[in-house]
């Protein structure tokens, strides 16, 4: 028997063969986790990642990837503008991020083909192609399946963590489960009090919430009389700790009032800005994944007047963060990603009804990638002249989890714990067939 | 030294160091739990032998609540509460009980639990699909509200053959993670036997998924209709050598099949028979463990030899009761409820005893998702919306419907699953987790989900405002939610907190007692 290849494919292992596989001694429950990762897990500089993640798909045109001489068919009334770092150009509406290029690489070389919202979705974050029998987790669900089987996160803020409201496409834990999921906060970070759910009550002053509190100590009789019932001892430990966050001071990273008034108007006094505000403090507060959700880029019809109301606040957000994290030397261990699950249509359909609209497109599109080790100002992969097919160095979904893997000291050959008891592999492997065009190593 | 002698000596300076503790109000009566049944017999002596003795009596209102909890899943109403406590009757307990196992949510709470065991879910990796998880859930709760006995209800599990919606019991077969023998064997093993097929021997495993090899599969014309079947022309069960595998009962008979019969017949008839050493026990324990809230054997469904009963003389006579009434499981929960032993409090009568295994005491636990959930709705008059989006039409449940009629295992909430609703993906009881954490203590403390509901509350409220002085509106808060009095010195507490918390205290002494472990825990 050899093992590995078993281990290698136990996703593809039907549940008959891994029993008669355990009923020979091949395969043993115990024995799979413990499989030595190639990588060493010092490798990694990474401790926190940031994911913006664009959701309806972006275009690439008018983002990172602009394309002025392929004409107003292409371009609409866009241009490019240059950045801080020699020949390179991104879209006119992203000038404070044209400052801030040696922060950053442009990924212009991502496509995996796909133009359905929920399918690219869930390539581009977990790494898979569907189709096989099980949902795979999102990178940020492995991270946290990780931490929580070593013990290793000790934060009470939850290890990841949903700014604000969780995508409602896929189930981003996958076959990992409730205990890997975000923590979404909801709430609205750019209000005067930002109600993070289960925190930040809308409607219970602190001091309500002390003489509650106080009240419910008085009156949990049960608790009192039963102190010796060892049952009731994780609902003491989980309330004291749930108030530490509450009434303590643990809850006070989301109190974006504790920052400058000149900070928060620089990241932008809208949900999106404040919400990049917000990761920088979790951040800091050793928080390992917070994913911002910033929806709303399906933009079929009438793209441009769209995208000159939110560009300039992914703009401002994104580059404030960048700057911030850097100034606050966080940058080198926070890797910040943002992208959605595909591009759009390179060339502008004018007519009635889209009236300038761009349509799903997922065979090339553009992701930002910075910090956590990956080395700002440079470009990896092109598209051709009017960003319709990745011409050179193409980037698959897989290629770009498997980076971000790596920068976190995470092996892409590990392998989480499937519910049923068999391990089952962050990634796929790379077999002859699988469409590559390798990690990021040229910006390790 | 033996480790039996080093267990005894302790008990013995356990027994001799440990001072009597007085019996605490409101939730123990000054009396130690009665010698009423064999069942306390056998709990009892066992207790004796080891320098233990039985706890104390609990009071109506705790055994009310909790008969409520472990029988319907259901909060007592105050309305309910107030004509039990005023019942004068001696045999009110029994009585109470009876009411309770003919109720309908007895039947709906005991068809949530077995839509658990028997993975009840439209999607991965189970895929009934929506129409047929209607179709077997209501089959299982038309079972359990006409009391079908246990080995009837069994029978038509395994033998039923026909289509996923007109013979819904067929969909035993579909509800398995793979439809092939090994995987339908595992589920029998787990559900009738409670045994993990898993840790089983491999020609043991081979010999039982034998009887399950001529099982058939074949849809129709109707959208997701599948008709589950005996193929007797299925080619020959073998091993991955193609020697052919014979079908041989997990006690190691070998069984003379006839071709033309269904082996699962002649599997059910072998598991089905009185002097059956597998399926009665697996059964009486589940029973035990969902009330006592350990199994005598534990886990409840990992019976195998290494893991003994706790106490085995107890078992064989829950499973002779059980037997002898003809797998009546009501009859076997009023036993059980009737008992000295379930009555006992669950504070440990000393502390050292406190992870005592005997049944020394009931055990508590959190209340279940769905129950707990519910009974913050009931006391709050608000509902949870539940909805499916896949596949379509989209499936939307009424906002009437409890949480604990869920039907299908892939209709879901934040709540639920936060609070450890299973996933029904293996059929095992220790999927579902009722063990409290920080992110459930948050949500329950101070989401805007819950807090939202103590907004409404109007049936609450407007009795509260009903009640004539302060003091009247504190018991009525307690009898609400906690399903008892204050004590007076819980009572001049929460009136002191009224006067100086003016806004709302009634609704924050309702959220205070909602967030207090006597709520949260069956007891």
């Amino acid at each position: 028997m050899k093992p590995r290849n078993i281990l290698r494919d136990a996703d593809a292992l039907s549940r008959r063969e891994i029993l008669r596989l355990m009923a020979i001694g091949a395969l043993t429950v115990s024995a799979l986790p413990a499989r030595a990762e190639k990588t060493p897990s010092g490798k990694g500089t990474a401790r926190s990642v940031i994911q913006i993640w664009l959701s309806g798909g972006p275009t690439h045109l008018d983002t990172f990837d602009p394309k002025p001489e392929a004409g107003t068919e292409y371009m609409g009334p866009l241009r490019a503008i240059p950045t801080n770092v020699d020949g390179v150009q991104i879209g006119e509406l992203l000038p404070l991020l044209a400052k801030q290029a040696d922060k950053y690489s442009l990924l212009r070389g991502m496509t995996h083909g796909n133009n359905g919202h929920e399918t690219a979705a869930y390539m581009v974050q977990t790494g898979w192609t569907p189709g096989g029998t099980l949902v795979h987790p999102c990178l940020s669900a492995v991270l946290t399946q990780r931490l929580i089987a070593a013990g290793s996160y000790k934060g009470l803020i939850p290890p990841y963590l949903v700014l604000t409201q969780p995508q409602g496409r896929f189930s981003e834990a996958g076959f990992l489960g409730q205990r890997c999921k975000p923590f979404a906060t909801g709430g609205d970070p750019s209000q005067a009090r930002f109600t993070v759910e289960g925190v930040v009550s809308k409607d219970l002053t602190p001091e309500r919430q002390e003489a509650r509190k106080t009240l419910l100590g008085q009156v949990d009789a049960l608790a009192q009389a039963g102190a010796t019932m060892p049952e009731l001892a994780p609902a003491a430990a989980s309330e004291r700790e749930a108030w530490e966050l509450i009434l303590g001071p643990a809850g006070k990273v989301f109190d974006l009032g504790q920052e400058a008034k000149e900070l928060r108007d620089k990241y932008g006094m809208n949900p999106f800005g404040q919400s990049c505000l917000a990761a920088r403090r979790l951040v800091e507060s050793g928080v390992p994944y917070i994913t911002i959700n910033f929806g709303g880029w399906d933009h079929h019809k009438q793209i441009f007047p769209a995208l000159r109301q939110k560009l300039p606040q992914l703009d401002r957000g994104v580059a404030s963060l960048l700057e911030d994290l850097a100034s606050r030397g966080l940058l080198e261990s926070t890797v910040v990603w943002v992208g959605g699950e595909f591009g759009r249509t390179p060339k502008v359909q004018p007519e009635a009804p889209w009236n300038g609209g761009r349509h799903h497109f997922g065979q090339a599109f553009s992701h930002l990638v910075a910090g956590g080790g990956f080395r700002g100002g440079s470009v990896i992969g092109a598209t051709d002249k009017t960003g319709d097919t990745v011409k050179d160095r193409p980037i698959y979904p897989w290629d770009l989890i498997g980076s971000i893997y790596e920068r976190l000291g995470l092996s892409p050959e590990a392998t989480v714990p499937h519910p049923s008891g068999y391990a089952v592999r962050v990634l796929p492997p790379m077999e002859a067939k699988t469409p590559t065009g390798g990690r990021l190593k040229e910006l390790v | 030294m033996t480790t039996g002698k080093i267990l005894i000596a302790a008990a013995l300076l356990a027994s001799a160091a440990w001072p009597q503790r007085e019996p605490i109000a409101p939730f123990e009566l000054p009396q130690t739990a009665p010698r009423v049944s064999p069942i306390d017999d056998l709990v009892f002596d066992k207790l004796a032998a080891s320098g233990k003795k039985p706890n104390y009596l609990v009071s109506d209102e705790v055994y009310a609540r909790r008969v409520a909890f472990d029988l319907t899943g259901t909060l007592p109403t105050a309305a309910e509460m107030r004509a039990f406590l005023a019942d004068r009757s001696t045999n009110k307990r029994a009585r109470l009980v009876d009411r309770l196992l003919a109720s309908d949510p007895y039947a709906s709470y005991f068809t949530m639990k077995w839509c658990d065991l028997l993975r009840v879910k439209s999607e991965f990796p189970i895929n009934l699909w929506p129409n047929a998880v209607q179709a077997y859930q209501r089959f299982i709760y038309a079972s359990i509200k006409t009391n079908l006995p246990f080995d009837r209800f069994s029978r038509a599990l395994l033998t039923t053959s026909g289509g996923n919606f007109l013979d819904p019991a067929a969909n035993f077969y579909r509800a398995v993670q793979k439809k092939e023998p090994y995987n339908i064997a595992q589920a029998v093993a787990l559900t009738f036997m409670g045994a993990r097929f898993e840790a089983w021997p491999a020609a043991k495993q081979a010999g039982l998924a034998a009887f399950f090899s001529k099982v058939a599969y074949k849809s129709t014309l109707e959208w997701k209709e599948e008709i589950v079947f005996f193929d007797p022309d299925l080619p020959a069960f073998t091993n991955e050598r193609g020697q052919p595998i014979d079908a041989v009962f997990p006690d190691g008979a070998r069984a003379a099949l006839d071709p033309a019969v269904d082996p699962r017949k002649t599997f059910a008839d072998w598991l089905l028979r009185p002097e059956n050493p597998y399926f009665g026990k697996a059964i009486a324990n589940r029973v035990w463990y969902w009330m006592m809230g350990r199994g005598i054997v534990h886990e409840p469904d990992d019976f195998r030899d290494g893991n003994p009963p706790q106490n085995a003389a107890l078992l064989a006579w829950l499973e002779g009761a059980l037997a002898s009434n003809g797998y009546d499981l009501k009859a076997l929960m009023r036993l059980i409820a009737a008992s000295g032993t379930y009555q006992q409090s669950s504070i440990p009568l000393a502390v050292s005893w406190s992870n005592d295994l005997n049944f020394s005491r009931y055990l508590p636990r959190r209340l279940e998702a769905e129950v707990l959930i519910d009974a913050i709705c009931q006391l709050t008059g608000t509902s949870e919306s539940y909805s499916s989006p896949i596949p379509e039409p989209f499936t939307f449940i009424p906002p009437s419907s409890r949480s604990v009629d869920l039907a299908d295992g892939s209709i879901n909430s934040a709540f639920t699953e936060m609070f450890g609703r299973p996933a029904r993906d293996t059929g095992t009881e220790a999927e579902r987790n009722n063990t409290p954490n920080a992110e459930q203590k948050i949500h329950l403390l101070n989401s805007s989900h819950i807090l939202d509901k103590f907004k409404q509350a109007r049936n609450f409220r407007r009795a509260i405002a009903q009640a004539k002085d302060p003091e009247k509106s504190v018991d009525e808060v307690y009898l609400w939610v906690l399903s008892r009095a204050p004590t007076e010195a819980e009572r001049q507490a929460a009136l002191a907190y009224s006067k100086v918390n003016r806004a709302e205290p009634w609704i924050d002494l309702a959220w205070s007692l909602v967030n207090a472990n006597e709520f949260q825990f069956k007891h």
